[in-house]
């Protein structure tokens, strides 16, 4: 029998302290009785002596100092896993929601999980074919990838994820080993709902693993659910062998719950009243994305986060740059104009792409192509803003056929409907049609034995 | 020594233990059940406060911290080429065979390979006198590498007895030295160093020496120096890691020590995956036989990625001890000092900038400061040159990491966010880099490659400059406003950006370009300005003087002219010669038959 301990030296905001606990372990969990028999749980985050603050994933609120029992469990937080919970829903604290029952294993999982060793890792080089244009033309989704989506506001990030896990599945399907594990961190419902609907349409609703913690859930708890997401998805992964796509949004609510934490616990904060740490905490989620050697199963990670006043400089879109590999970009201006999916590719990136793609994996013109394309979009941005000032009727020859490539890059290419798939072919032929456009000599990034191959074909 | 401690705070990293007089600070210690690895940080009576290099999930109060008695410190001997280990030298690869494909905690200090057999050759007799730092055998510990035993700082004496050679591992004695006070030493082939103490040397030496890389916009534009430091600042996805990856593999360093602190774990295993299978540009030689690796990833604990650079440093001065001259890259310093940051900020110190501790310029410097060219106590010449890249948040060049760092750092590499778009890569901005080695290597180039080339790279630099303020006019008023002499500068810096500034990592041609060819390039260009300017102040237009085959073939002369046909500049100069001759007669006939 664990010992229960009914009294509390302080409770407020998220943390609880206590005194007189003599043998507390780090990170532990504990279960924390609240009068009336409901139940909360919480994390030791710090002992000092007798003295053990905890972090109440619902929050302290409602609790007297002397109406609860508290017992320590000795064990991190862990969650059961078998086969069993693919098509599954769970709470954002792993406890199943859809009525279907507990899932029943073996084992139980520390959700913390640990860092991958780089030794066993294997370099992921096999692209992923999504049929939207601006991503496998010029940022090729990899295997194995971490590769968010940096939005904003009333953009359609959630539409762009849902496409994605609808075409991207087919070549999996077919070998009929994939999986989708999906982390709702203090979305809407009608969001949550969306994405329901959407895999269901794709018909891989028996596939997926749902995390849902949202807008109207404990906000602590959001701290635990893409752990949760994590696990299963490197057990379904590397224990079963599937080839499993995790998507995570909103990453924001995330970093919002743990500046809440930080500074309740009157950390030194440092931008924007994010704690310190916040790079470190990010890259333990981002970097449960990968493959390993001599294992099957990988996991792509396409984490959604919203930028605060789509400042792609705030510290969360920051950090998680430094941290994934890569970022698709979202752009309300292109939003407003009309073009689904705006994903404006000069700052977007996929650095794995560089291995990912040319003659052995997609086609020979490939990185060239992409390269070209990138450049001279980012000529015409330049132009652009010279047109604004002395009008387009000034600008020069050359100029104004910068301006017709990016209007159709913009037109024939970017804009794509939800519904459209295009294979790779189609694709890398539109990109060759667009830099059609211009002047030969402007073609610098393209080797030319491949512009004769290819230009004008 | 072997007093033990009993934990009674625990905050992540931070662990504090009672009962502790007999500690030292900076000592090694293994904390808990789990004989997790720390140091000792302070001491205050009887409370120590250690920094754990493991994560401290799952230790219990009251659980015992056991002293080893000596500082944290690194065994430096054959076994470390071509590994990978951990911020504190634990091989990484062992841990994997050993069933870790993820790291658990707890797994001791373990570092070189205690069993393998090195076929040794001793170089020293009997009766020889031996002083610190003096070669006593040699191991080819890898197609590139030879190891060389040394006696450790410290140390001196008469050798009074030998091994013959034959097949050693790292723990058997070699050979023993007797001092004048009496005193024996076994020496091993492999020896013991803290990591937080650099080790001695004879004396520094000035920098005069040119750390070649092949990468045209460094060599030629902003120099590195053999024992030289150098910083690569820029915002997530700008180049850092790939212009490191670069100098890794193409830089004429005899040893490279990649250090990967807290960044991407497939990034070190693109590097296990590539280097063994790229081949050294001087010998052909697998990259991998020059190569150590010390990865402290993102997610693996953060009081080890504060000693990664230690660590790493460390190997890269034991090395340059034996007389190579060593390239560190150190990938990202920021987040070594956010380490710095995060422990100080759980010791509850007192922050200064951005929460950072205020000791954080001091550490760097500190850092960069192993790095330079010396005379080694065994007589032999070796160096350290450090480039360390540098993560500033949203990519402000303001933040106290990049501010302090620039003090320091005699080259710095400012990588530029809008070029990165336009992939012009590498995307180092030339208006805001520098490099204060060009004075002390000019004598350098002079004799290795041109003495005129130092007086190009300046008029390139000139052409550059003054396209910027062009520009500022062009964003105004478009190009097609400006007079033809001001049109034909934005023409040549065109060339320079897209023919010569940019170099993609990726091309086989491009990747790496021999000094002599740089210097051809840079000639060719220089040949097509002087000619083309000179032919516009005649009044020549300039849809005339702009001959677009031959400016676009300029552009992409780095793609067509291979290393091996260095003859075909001459003949780019020729067409030039001939293209422009031609021009100016017939405009002079031109002008003669209007008369
Ligand atoms: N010299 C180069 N040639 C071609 N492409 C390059 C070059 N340098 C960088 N790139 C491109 O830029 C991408 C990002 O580069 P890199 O990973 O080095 O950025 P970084 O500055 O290290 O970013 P982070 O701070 O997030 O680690 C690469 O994946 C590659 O596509
Ligand atoms: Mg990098």
């Amino acid at each position: 029998m664990k010992i229960k301990y009914l009294k509390l030296d302080k409770a407020e905001g998220p943390l609880i302290i206590m005194d007189e606990v003599p043998d507390a372990i780090y990170g532990e969990i504990v279960d924390i009785e609240v009068s009336g028999n409901k139940h909360r749980t919480g994390q030791v985050i710090q002992i000092d002596k007798n003295k053990v603050i905890i972090q109440v994933f619902q929050g302290s609120s409602g609790i007297s100092l002397d109406g609860v029992a508290v017992s320590f469990s000795g064990k991190p937080m862990q969650i059961s896993l078998s086969h069993e919970i693919l098509g599954r829903v769970f709470n954002g604290m792993g406890k199943p929601i859809d009525g279907a029952g507990e899932i029943y294993a073996h084992q139980d999982y520390n959700i913390n999980g640990r860092p991958m060793n780089p030794v066993a890792r294997l370099y992921p080089r096999n692209y992923i074919q999504t049929g939207i244009s601006t991503i496998d033309g010029l940022l090729t989704l990899i295997r194995g990838q971490k590769l968010p989506i940096f939005s904003g506001d009333g953009l359609p990030h959630n539409q762009l994820a849902a496409q994605i896990v609808r075409q991207a599945r087919i070549s999996e399907e077919e070998a009929g080993n994939f999986a989708i594990v999906f982390a709702a961190l203090g979305i809407k419902h009608d969001e949550a709902d969306f994405f329901a609907k959407a895999f269901e349409e794709a018909g891989v609703m028996d596939w997926v693993t749902m995390f849902l913690n949202l807008a109207d859930d404990p906000v602590m708890e959001r701290i635990i659910t893409p752990r949760c997401a994590l696990t299963a998805a490197e057990y379904l992964a590397f224990e079963c062998g599937r080839e499993v796509l995790v998507i995570m949004t909103d990453m924001t609510s995330y970093c919002e719950a743990l500046r809440e934490i930080s500074s309740a616990r009157e950390e030194v904060p440092s931008r924007k009243g994010y704690p310190g740490y916040l790079y470190s905490d990010l890259a333990s989620l981002y970097e449960r994305a990968g493959m390993l050697k001599n294992t099957k199963g990988s996991i792509t990670q396409i984490a959604i986060l919203t930028m605060p006043n789509d400042d792609i400089t705030h510290p969360i879109p920051d950090l998680t740059g430094y941290i994934t590999e890569g970022q698709i970009v979202l752009d309300r201006s292109l939003y407003q104009l009309g073009i689904y999916p705006p994903i404006n590719i000069l700052p977007s990136l996929s650095r794995l792409m560089k291995d990912g793609i040319g003659k052995e994996f997609t086609r020979e013109d490939h990185p060239d192509l992409a390269n070209q394309v990138f450049s001279s979009y980012s000529k015409v941005q330049e132009i652009r803003a010279l047109a604004q000032i002395i009008g387009e009727d000034e600008l020069s020859e050359i100029d104004r056929k910068y301006m017709e490539f990016g209007r159709q890059l913009e037109e024939k290419f970017a804009k794509q409907d939800f519904e459209e798939y295009r294979n790779l072919n189609q694709t890398l032929d539109t990109m060759w049609k667009l830099i059609e456009i211009l002047p030969e000599e402007e073609l610098t990034r393209i080797d030319p034995v491949l512009v004769k191959k290819h230009l004008r074909k | 020594m072997d007093g033990k401690g009993k934990v009674i705070y625990i905050n992540g990293p931070v662990v504090k233990a009672e009962h502790m007089a007999d500690f030292k600070v900076r000592e090694m210690v293994m904390v808990g059940e789990k004989k997790l690895i720390g140091e000792v940080i302070s001491l205050e009576e009887e409370i120590g406060t250690i920094q754990v290099y493991e994560d401290t999930t799952g230790l219990r109060i009251a659980e015992e911290v056991y002293s080893t008695g000596k500082p944290l410190s690194l065994r430096l001997g054959p076994g470390i080429i071509g590994n990978i280990f951990d911020g504190i030298e634990r091989p990484l690869s062992k841990i994997y065979a050993g069933g870790g494909q993820f790291i658990p905690e707890g797994i001791g200090l373990i570092s070189l390979d205690e069993e393998k057999l090195w076929n040794t050759e001793i170089t020293v007799k009997k009766g020889d006198l031996l002083k610190s730092g003096d070669v006593f055998a040699h191991i080819q510990e890898t197609s590139l590498i030879i190891h060389k035993a040394m006696v450790p700082p410290g140390i001196k004496g008469k050798v009074i007895r030998i091994v013959d050679n034959g097949y050693y591992t790292i723990i058997d004695t070699i050979l023993i030295l007797l001092d004048e006070e009496g005193n024996n030493y076994e020496l091993k082939l492999a020896q013991e160093w803290p990591v937080r103490q650099p080790r001695p040397v004879w004396q520094r030496m000035p920098l005069e020496k040119l750390l070649i890389t092949g990468q045209r916009v460094i060599d030629t534009f902003f120099p590195l120096a053999k024992g030289g430091t150098a910083a690569i600042p820029g915002g997530f996805g700008t180049g850092k890691t790939i212009t490191q990856h670069q100098l890794a593999k193409w830089s004429d360093a005899d040893l490279i020590v990649y250090i990967g602190c807290g960044e991407r774990g497939n990034e070190m295993t693109e590097v296990l995956e590539d280097f063994p299978k790229l081949k050294d540009h001087n010998t052909g030689n697998p990259l991998l036989d020059r190569t150590v690796l010390i990865a402290n990833t993102s997610n693996m604990p953060v009081a080890a990625r504060e000693a990664s650079i230690y660590t790493g440093i460390t190997i890269a001065e034991y090395f340059r001890d034996m007389g190579y001259n060593v390239a560190l890259m150190a990938d990202s310093t920021s987040r070594w000092a956010e380490a710095l940051r995060e422990i100080s900020g759980r010791l509850e110190e007192m922050p200064a900038e951005e929460g950072y501790p205020a000791y954080l310029a001091s550490r760097l410097a500190a850092f960069y400061e192993r790095a330079g060219y010396c005379k080694n106590l065994n007589g032999t010449e070796g160096s350290i040159s450090i480039i360390g890249a540098v993560s500033p948040a949203g990519g402000d060049f303001s933040e106290p990491v990049t501010k302090y760092t620039k003090r320091i750092v005699g080259t710095f590499l400012a990588l530029d966010r809008e070029l990165a778009h336009a992939r012009h890569f590498p995307s180092i901005n030339w208006l805001l880099s520098y490099s204060n080695y060009i004075p002390i290597l000019s004598d350098w180039f002079s004799d290795k490659v041109a003495s005129d080339l130092m007086e190009i790279r300046s008029k390139m630099m000139g052409i550059l400059q003054e396209e910027n303020k062009l520009m500022d006019i062009v964003k105004l008023v478009g190009e097609d406003v400006l007079p033809d002499d001001q049109r034909i500068i934005l023409e040549i810096a065109k060339i320079i950006k897209v023919g010569y500034l940019q170099q993609n990592a990726f091309h086989p041609q491009d990747l790496y370009t021999i000094l002599p060819n740089q210097y051809s390039m840079l000639k060719v260009i220089d040949k097509l300005y002087d000619r083309a300017y000179a032919c516009i102040k005649e009044g020549i237009p300039l849809s005339q003087v702009k001959e677009e085959k031959l400016f676009s073939d300029i552009s992409l002369m780095k793609y067509q002219i291979s290393e091996e046909k260095p003859e075909l500049f001459q003949k780019l100069i020729e067409r030039i010669n001939g293209y422009y001759d031609s021009l100016e007669n017939r405009y002079k006939e031109g002008s003669t038959d209007e008369d």
